[in-house]
């Protein structure tokens, strides 16, 4: 086997210097009743060749673009990804190395992380960033955390308008330790309700995502002075960073910490994971933040290096009391994101998130023509929901049939929004299959 | 680190088990770490101290003192009420390793029995505690 | 040795992204624009973020230079303990890119997504398989996570029972992750010792155990790189109080196809893919750290959880005992390709191969170094073997000197300061994956440092000299902390 390099006699030289006569002797310390009993019932292993047969038969099963015309985003976005990226994370030197603990041989991840930070502070509008987490959903929960230990009260409000995967998530993270969690509705026009907050003094946090599940965009400058005057953290999710590129910055409008799926930036979709947790908050707070944090500093010979620092925070030293118990966490994403946003660039990101609007709002003004109401006022990014007729599912099963996902419908986590459907367009989407959907969808 | 006989151990202090000392002047104490803490720590890079005005007991946790690979509880050698903390920590936690006694003082209390000061060790005693430990 | 590995290439210097580029260059094919722009309402209008601007010149020639200060697996040996770093094929990173699997996205119509299904179906299958227990999650995203979900499915089977319990037993050798997960779910983790021999006790753990401790967390074989001999009477003490068994799994590589977990009586335990199932530890992730359990566990594990109805793959969300989601989506799909690869390329018999090679590997360096180095316990080892820096004492050096030298070598340092119950750890697991001919190599590097350490200490205290960088500064970084540019 050609990852098992050992010969016979390499073998046998070994088992001569441990002095023992066999592999099975070097095992004499696991007890029988420890053991199998039999073989592992696997497949027959299968060569090279048989086995890229085998998945890539399994691969097309699966309907992904071109085969594929998805109109579909919810927290997972199909985007370009330049050629760039994957070439740069094709080398094994980022992707073979360990998690830099052993800084002088590993500079190469801890430049790009340390960019990778910087890159995300610019983006969200605060401080410091994180060097990432798993996805945007455990950030929710890890900000949350947070502001219970910042603000050391053991309440939390979340809009109902963010993702429903997240605050499941999140109810998981929070259940155990008996924190509380309350749920704020959303209005008519999409966006959160902030009404039912109260005084709310007895609130670490209030978490709203923007753009919201529904596309909708929240005025997040109103929420943060509500939040603030109670004396909470406002948390600022998003699930479509691109969306900085056109739209205010969270950092900007008064949020405390900002967190959220990275996916969109320069990461496959690849059937919902890896994905990356990204996590940005104020100066202030930085004892208390999750995840690791690459520092800027300088070696024996005053060379400018980065090393992982804050590391008190972590689990590896403050074991129970840690701020979070993440060790591997998502680096390459975020090298991949770093990359991403290397290309872009400024000015790339400006047109990108232009175009990604332009051609949402292009879909929307189709539809609204071939008499599909939209289901929410509030101004939108790149996802918008739409009021569909009875009996859409049948559509969006004929359609599914001939490979063009129609949106999602939100019914099985809104019970009270059914016949509504919540559709994507980036800028992956031409007109001529815009027009095609539309055509498709009225026929 | 130093070894015990480099060890610098004021004879005017009473120290704790767990490597506090403290300097009593009328009704008011002052409290810190020992030499020897500060050399098996390490370079230290930060210090957590409590708001003036809280309260603790004698033995509670009052702040944590970090370098950067460990993290070190510091406990109340006597109860009483926080007067003062070393601002100057914040921006130079280093002070607590170059002058542990004077410039590296951590916080000001009121101690609420000061009886509770005569249970401590002297420096002879808390020598023996340092030879015991080797 | 006639010469060292690790002398210096040609290795660029490269300034911050944002040190580079120019106001206007590009790095992106912006997609054709075919529609009108859409109006924009007026409190949308903003600079946009301050990110450089650079041609994709600028941006290869950046992330090139980068990686090659970076050492990987694929540059050499990294015998870093319980971290299994072992060789990652080069066919399964291809096959994570195919375009079925990359461009799926998680909310597919299940008969658009049956290739997805299935590949995940037949890796939770091979998982049970592997590990001897019945029932298998795959969302938790790495290791730590998936050691949250067992302290959640422990709380949760608990609670099914109106058992308060508190407490869960952590032995002192455990990883930092295991107490931090167990305080993350509400339990006060409770330690227990090691006992001379470096493995734990039946009766101490009896003595430790009661009604109000949820279970006990073990690491088997353990972090000393020893395979807990009791583990099966230290399982029937904790269920005998009702408590549960949670095998942290970071370590499997020592015992595939030797050991069952299931007949050890560990009723749940977490998988790390990135150690012992190959795929790429991408210098701080993506990893993969799937839970298996016992049948008792199993109405507890995540939703969704995927099924086989005749020959169709699903998705189900109906188990309300549940804990509930963990992730957005389903896992790290990605990554699971890759795992999935290499049991189909391994097999049963190659999997048990990999195991005693590991094993013999470790062993061989244990025998040939324990003369040189202090070796706490000498008995025979698992696929790791820990030392202690106890033998240069007299020197002042430290295991770290003995690390960074390593690395003018040509080697990855072993795991050091870790396990914490050995002073000066140095945790070797070479991984079955290294050639005799490199096992050879690292002895031979050690044994030059141990001489240097007593003839040249300056050669340990100035290492290392043959990297980009000299020893960092670490102090100021955490003292005057400055995490962005």
């Amino acid at each position: 086997m050609r990852y098992l390099p050992h010969t016979p006699e390499d073998i046998e030289a070994m088992l001569e210097t441990v002095g023992v006569e066999s592999l099975d002797d070097l095992f004499s310390t696991v007890p029988e009743a420890c053991r199998r009993r039999s073989l592992m019932k696997l497949p027959s292993p299968l060569t090279e060749w048989e086995l890229s047969a085998h998945l890539s038969s399994m691969a097309q099963e699966n309907a992904a673009f071109p085969a594929c015309l998805s109109f579909v985003g919810a927290g997972s976005y199909e985007h370009h990804i330049p050629a760039t990226v994957e070439a740069m994370l094709r080398r094994s030197e980022f992707y073979t190395a360990y998690t830099p603990y052993q800084p002088e041989m590993t500079q190469g991840t801890l430049q790009a992380i340390y960019e990778y930070q910087t890159l995300v502070t610019r983006l969200l509008g605060l401080d410091v960033a994180n060097a990432s987490l798993y996805d945007g959903a455990s950030a929710l929960a890890e900000a949350l955390l947070m502001a219970i230990r910042v603000t050391r009260r053991p309440r939390v409000a979340v809009s109902r308008a963010v993702h429903p995967h997240h605050r499941q998530v999140v109810r998981t993270y929070l259940a155990p330790a008996g924190y509380e969690l309350v749920e704020l509705p959303f209005q008519e026009n999409g966006t959160t309700d902030l009404s039912s907050m109260g005084s709310g003094q007895d609130l670490a946090a209030v978490a709203v995502q923007s753009p919201n599940f529904f596309g909708c965009i929240e005025d997040l400058g109103a929420v943060a002075d509500r939040v603030h005057d109670c004396g909470a953290l406002l948390v600022s999710s998003f699930t479509e960073p691109l969306a900085f590129g056109l739209l205010p910055s969270p950092g900007s409008r008064g949020a405390d910490i900002a967190c959220g799926e990275g996916q969109s930036l320069g990461i496959p979709q690849s059937f919902g994971g890896p994905l990356l947790g990204v996590f940005a908050t104020r100066d202030k707070y930085v004892r208390s933040i999750p995840g690791r944090l690459v520092g800027k500093t300088v070696d024996a010979e005053g060379r400018q290096g980065f090393v992982l620092t804050l590391a008190t925070r972590e689990q590896h030293i403050r074991r129970e009391k840690a701020t979070s118990n993440i060790c591997t966490n998502n680096s390459l994403c975020a090298l991949a994101a770093a990359v991403y946003l290397a290309s872009l660039g400024g000015r790339g990101i400006r047109d990108l998130a232009r175009l990604n609007y332009d051609k949402a709002g292009y879909l929307k003004s189709r539809l609204s023509d071939a008499g599909f109401e939209m289901a929410f006022d509030a101004p939108t990014f790149n996802e918008f929901v739409v009021k569909t007729p009875a009996g859409f599912e049948n559509t969006h099963a004929r359609l599914a049939d001939g490979r063009i996902v129609a949106g999602v419908p939100l019914a099985p986590w809104y019970p009270e929004l059914e016949n509504r459907y919540l559709f994507c367009v980036t800028e992956t989407k031409t007109r001529d299959a815009m027009d095609r959907l539309v055509e498709e969808m009225t026929s | 680190m130093k070894e015990i006989h480099e060890l610098v151990l004021p004879e005017d202090l009473r120290y704790t088990e767990s490597h506090e000392w403290v300097r009593v002047d009328g009704e008011t104490a002052r409290i810190g770490i020992s030499d020897y803490a500060q050399s098996q720590l390490g370079d230290i890079v930060f210090v957590e101290l409590p708001q003036v005005g809280d309260l603790f007991e004698k033995g509670q946790e009052f702040g944590t003192v970090e370098s950067v690979k460990a993290v070190a509880e510091v406990y109340m050698p006597v109860g009483g009420e926080v007067l003062a903390v070393n601002e100057g920590l914040a921006d130079q936690p280093e002070q607590v390793n170059k002058d542990p006694y004077q410039v590296g003082w951590m916080v000001e209390i009121k101690p609420k029995d000061l009886s509770e000061v005569d249970a401590l060790m002297g420096h002879d005693a808390y020598l023996d505690v340092l030879k015991g430990q080797e | 040795m006639s010469e060292m590995q690790g002398t210096t290439g040609l290795v660029l210097n490269e300034p911050l992204l944002w040190e580079k580029g120019r106001k206007g260059r590009e790095g992106f094919s912006l997609p054709v624009r075919d529609v009108d722009p859409a109006p924009l309402p007026e409190d949308f209008v903003v600079e946009g973020p301050d990110l450089p601007d650079l041609s994709e010149v600028d941006v290869v020639r950046h992330y090139t230079r980068l990686s090659q200060w970076n050492f990987g697996v694929d540059t050499g040996m990294y015998p870093l303990g319980s971290c299994t770093m072992k060789y990652n094929p080069k066919l399964h990173e291809v096959m994570a890119g195919l375009a079925g699997f990359a461009g799926a996205h998680p909310m597919l119509p299940e008969p658009l997504c049956q290739g997805a299904l299935e590949l995940m179906y037949e890796l939770q299958t091979a998982l049970a398989e592997i590990t001897g227990l019945d029932a298998v999650t795959l969302q938790p995203a790495a290791g730590a996570q998936g050691e949250l979900t067992g302290m959640l499915l422990i709380h949760a089977y608990h609670e099914s029972r109106d058992s308060k319990r508190t407490k869960i037993i952590v032995p002192d050798t455990a990883h930092g992750t295991n107490p931090a997960s167990a305080a993350l779910c509400g339990y006060r983790p409770v330690p227990v010792a090691s006992g001379e021999e470096g493995v734990l006790s039946a009766e101490t753990v009896d003595r430790i155990m009661d009604e109000e401790t949820a279970g006990i967390m073990i690491t088997n074989p353990n972090t000393l790189g020893l395979f807990e001999e009791n583990v099966r009477e230290i399982a029937e003490a904790v269920h005998a109080k009702g408590g549960l068994v949670y095998g942290d799994g970071a370590n499997m590589n020592a015992v595939m196809g030797i050991v069952d977990m299931g007949r050890i009586g560990v009723d749940v335990l977490h998988l790390n893919l990135h150690k012992t199932f190959s795929t790429p530890h991408g210098g701080g992730g993506p990893g993969s750290g799937p839970v298996c359990v016992s049948r008792a566990l199993e109405p507890f594990l995540p939703i969704p959880r995927i099924q086989k109805l005749g020959d169709r793959y699903g998705l189900a969300e109906d188990f309300p005992q549940s804990v509930g989601r963990l992730q957005a989506f389903y896992g790290n799909f990605g990554v699971m390709i890759k795992a999935y690869a290499y049991i189909r390329s391994m097999g049963a018999a190659d999997l048990k191969k990999a195991s005693r090679l590991a094993v013999l590997n470790a062993n061989y360096i244990k025998e040939r170094l324990k003369g040189v180095y202090h070796l706490p316990y000498d008995r025979p080892c698992m696929h790791e073997c820990v030392f202690t820096d106890k033998h240069l004492k007299a020197s002042k050096l430290t295991t770290l000197d003995v690390a960074k030298r390593l690395m003018d070598y040509g080697f990855h340092p072993p795991t050091i300061y870790f396990p914490l119950v050995v002073q000066g750890a140095l945790m070797v697991e070479p991984t079955e994956t290294e050639s005799m001919d490199e096992v050879d190599r690292f002895i031979d590097a050690m044994h030059a440092i141990a001489r240097e350490a007593e003839e040249r200490p300056d050669l340990l205290l100035n290492a290392p000299t043959h990297c980009r960088l000299r020893r960092l500064d670490e102090t100021t970084a955490a003292r005057r902390p400055c995490l962005k540019g």
